[in-house]
């Protein structure tokens, strides 16, 4: 039997039996895996109290000091680069508003990839969702462009957060009904929207012929999320669905039951809990988000259509994000507008250094690596360590 | 010698081998031409599918899931093309393809085997930064002095239809074919095999019986990256004779599904690469001959497609190593 919670030869009960919903990833009470070792006081204990935060931070430092070494060996000044990347993203107004603008699908998309997480999923599908959700809005912005334009937007996020919830669904049944990994599937998911859409503002139903590149026909003006100066309506959001989500996990019968099914799925099935159930649930909720994350991207950002490239790799950095915050979804934001800053004011280390802006998916790789590795929690708690989040015990299962 | 005992076994394999072949030197009989192009085009399409698949196989086997067998390939395409082009050597390029495809495997092997981080997060990590790095460092107009010539084995490329299709290729190609074979046999039939299987399949056994669990996984992982860097540098300078970003396209994660589609078998999942490079190449042929009318992005899709359906078919068929994606801690 594949369980992570159960490793073979111990007969301990698992900690999922007990009946109030901890949050593991935040204050819990830190198990020592070993003979009991007391909590540590001080300074130390209060690292080994909140290393949830402690951890990703540590992570982020050493990534940018990675980060800097290889800036120095392409010849330019790492103090100076990353000043103008954070200048730029924080410091200027249309450098705000940008981050602003990549901030908000990147904590619907780090939500996308951190509600599975709970349930022992890994959603890597967070691409594909979005795209859906961005098509969805693409075609009812076309197709109904005679609604006024706040019904138009209204119906335009149903069609796109219920686009992006059965894309997700299609790999959610695959699982429950004929047990293809998610991983598998969700990827094979990205590519087959990625080459549907295509087709579809390529010359096919929903091509703005017009137009010499492949692109859907534009949102028609009374339907455009135009932003509030720096603020992009969509922000405040996806601000609130992060809350909401942090809520139904820690305070909700269903954020109870997805929780129980995370931590050991047979515990969860002696009491009663679906483990089928969760999977689709959780998996349509994220589908759901990151269909609404392209649904802004669609209203929100000039140039109002549906272009190849749009997704960037959004979903991709969800991935990031939700393990940055380590699967708690307040953590999202601050780990979202980090992200975003770094997205933001990339454009600029382009232009007035002549750095190449991929240095950012370097930066966010380095920093994924950092985040994940567990050895630098180790090696500052050694065994106060929370243990790291296992998935892969249910490849074969 | 296949004994009585071993085609009773397989017979359902031994026969659809059988079939599969009368209906291709039917079709070849028919119309040699077509038929040497449309299965040369499957081949050639199957190759890094196959390598990549034989990743999996030695990872899986040893009990280590490897999702990054995609990025590891991107790293390999990109090492071995940028090293042949600065250095005007293609021998540099596939030698430097071959040991950043051991650098990955080494990184998977250490963080997941000794640093206990969770494999499929691991995996998914190594394909992030696989990306982010060879977009950062991509330049472009570089060009290799030639790609890899292809050459025809002596007799073996004699035979009708075989021999054009599998022994008039470039190196790497050919090693794909061989590698199969070769590592059927490890498995199976030395002491290697048996050890990686057991370690695989019920490590705290084989432990107990004296193996060492946490080394064999280390080696087994770290080698098999050889075959994820070779499968790179077949695309960058095989198949082709230029790197471009996101090059490896899906491949890694294909040769995920034709491992679990072969059942974690070599000489299965070489099946499944052909019938994989089959379908594609018949679906390109069907659009060539104006015969259909599809979208060339639905051609582009079928792979995608065919993973989902093959997998929803396979499950419940195969079964996984016991222990594949469990870290092993001694005395746990």
């Amino acid at each position: 039997m594949a369980d992570p919670d159960r490793p073979p030869g111990k007969d301990a009960p698992a900690p999922a039996a007990d009946p109030a919903p901890v949050d593991t990833t935040k204050a819990a009470p830190v198990v020592a895996e070993r003979g009991a070792a007391p909590p540590p006081t001080g300074v130390l204990g209060f690292l080994v109290r909140h290393q949830a935060i402690v951890v990703p931070i540590i992570a982020v430092v050493l990534a940018f000091v990675i980060g800097a070494i290889l800036i120095r060996a392409q010849g330019f000044n790492p103090t100076y680069a990353y000043q103008r990347l954070f200048t730029r993203s924080f410091l200027t107004h249309d450098g705000l508003l940008a981050t602003m603008q990549k901030t908000t699908p990147l904590i619907l998309v780090g939500l996308a990839v951190a509600i599975p997480l709970k349930v022992g999923l890994f959603n890597i599908g967070g691409q594909g969702q979005l795209m859906a959700g961005g098509i969805g809005a693409a075609w009812v912005a076309y197709a109904l462009r005679d609604l006024p334009g706040p019904l138009l937007v209204i119906v335009a996020i149903v069609v796109g957060v219920l686009l992006g919830a059965m894309w997700a669904s299609i790999a959610a049944l695959l699982k429950t009904t004929r047990g293809v990994h998610e991983v598998i599937s969700t990827i094979m998911l990205n590519s087959i929207a990625v080459g549907l859409i295509d087709w579809l503002i390529n010359g096919g139903p929903l091509a703005d012929k017009g137009q010499p590149f492949p692109t859907s026909h534009s949102v028609p003006e009374g339907a455009r999320l135009t932003p509030l100066g720096i603020l992009p309506w969509g922000l405040p959001v996806a601000l609130i669905l992060a809350v909401l989500v942090a809520w139904m996990l820690k305070r909700t019968t269903l954020g109870f039951e997805l929780q129980t099914v995370g931590r050991n799925k047979f515990a969860a099935g002696y009491a009663g809990i679906s483990t089928t159930k969760s999977t689709l649930i959780a998996m349509a909720i994220s589908g759901g988000l990151a269909g609404l994350a392209g649904v802004f991207e669609l209203l929100q950002i000039d140039p109002y259509r549906y272009q190849n490239g749009i997704a960037g790799s959004l979903g991709f950095d969800g991935i990031t994000i939700a393990l940055l915050a380590r699967g708690n979804p307040l953590g999202t934001i601050p780990a979202a507008i980090l992200v975003g800053a770094m997205r933001a004011g990339a454009p600029s280390l382009q232009f007035e250094l002549g750095i190449r802006p991929e240095i950012v998916d370097v930066l966010l790789a380095i920093t994924l690596l950092m985040v994940s590795l567990p050895v630098i929690a180790k090696w500052i708690f050694r065994r106060h360590a929370t243990k790291q989040t296992q998935l892969a015990g249910s490849w074969g299962a | 010698m296949p004994d009585m005992e071993w085609l009773s076994r397989n017979k359902i394999w031994v026969g659809t081998a059988a079939l599969v072949l009368i209906g291709a030197y039917a079709f070849y009989a028919v119309n040699s031409n077509i038929a040497v192009s449309m299965f040369s085009y499957a081949w050639f399409l199957a190759v890094p599918l196959v390598l990549g698949a034989m990743v999996g196989v030695i990872g899986e086997r040893s009990g280590v899931v490897n999702i990054g067998i995609e990025g590891q390939m991107l790293v390999g395409a990109f090492a071995g093309f940028f090293a042949a082009a600065a250095t005007q050597s293609i021998v540099v390029g596939v030698i430097v393809g071959a040991l950043s495809g051991i650098a990955m495997g080494a990184f998977l092997a250490f963080s997941t085997v000794v640093g206990q981080l969770d494999q499929i997060i691991a995996g998914v990590v190594i394909n992030i930064v696989a990306t982010g790095i060879t977009s950062f460092y991509f330049e472009s107009g570089k060009t290799i002095p030639r790609g890899l010539p292809n050459f025809d084995v002596p007799l073996l490329s004699k035979i009708p239809l075989i021999g054009p299709v599998f022994f008039s290729d470039g190196p790497i190609a050919l090693f794909a074919l061989i590698i199969v074979f070769v590592l059927h046999f490890l498995l199976f039939k030395t002491r290697w095999g048996l050890r990686t299987r057991a370690v695989g399949e019920y490590p705290s056994a084989a432990d107990t019986a004296g193996i060492n669990v946490i080394a064999l996984r280390l080696f087994n992982v770290t080698a098999a990256g050889i075959l994820a860097g070779l499968a790179g540098t077949y695309l960058s300078m095989e198949a082709t004779s230029t790197f471009e970003r996101g090059m490896s396209s899906g491949r890694g994660f294909l040769a995920l599904a034709i491992l679990i589609f072969g059942a974690w078998r070599p000489m299965r999942a070489l099946a499944a690469a052909l019938f994989f490079g089959f379908m594609q190449s018949l679906a390109s042929q069907l659009q060539a001959s104006d015969v259909v009318n599809i979208p060339q992005q639905f051609i582009n899709l079928l792979p995608y497609v065919l993973t989902l359906v093959v997998l929803a078919a396979a499950a419940g068929r195969v079964r996984a190593p016991g222990a594949v994606g469990q870290p092993f801690v001694k005395g746990d």
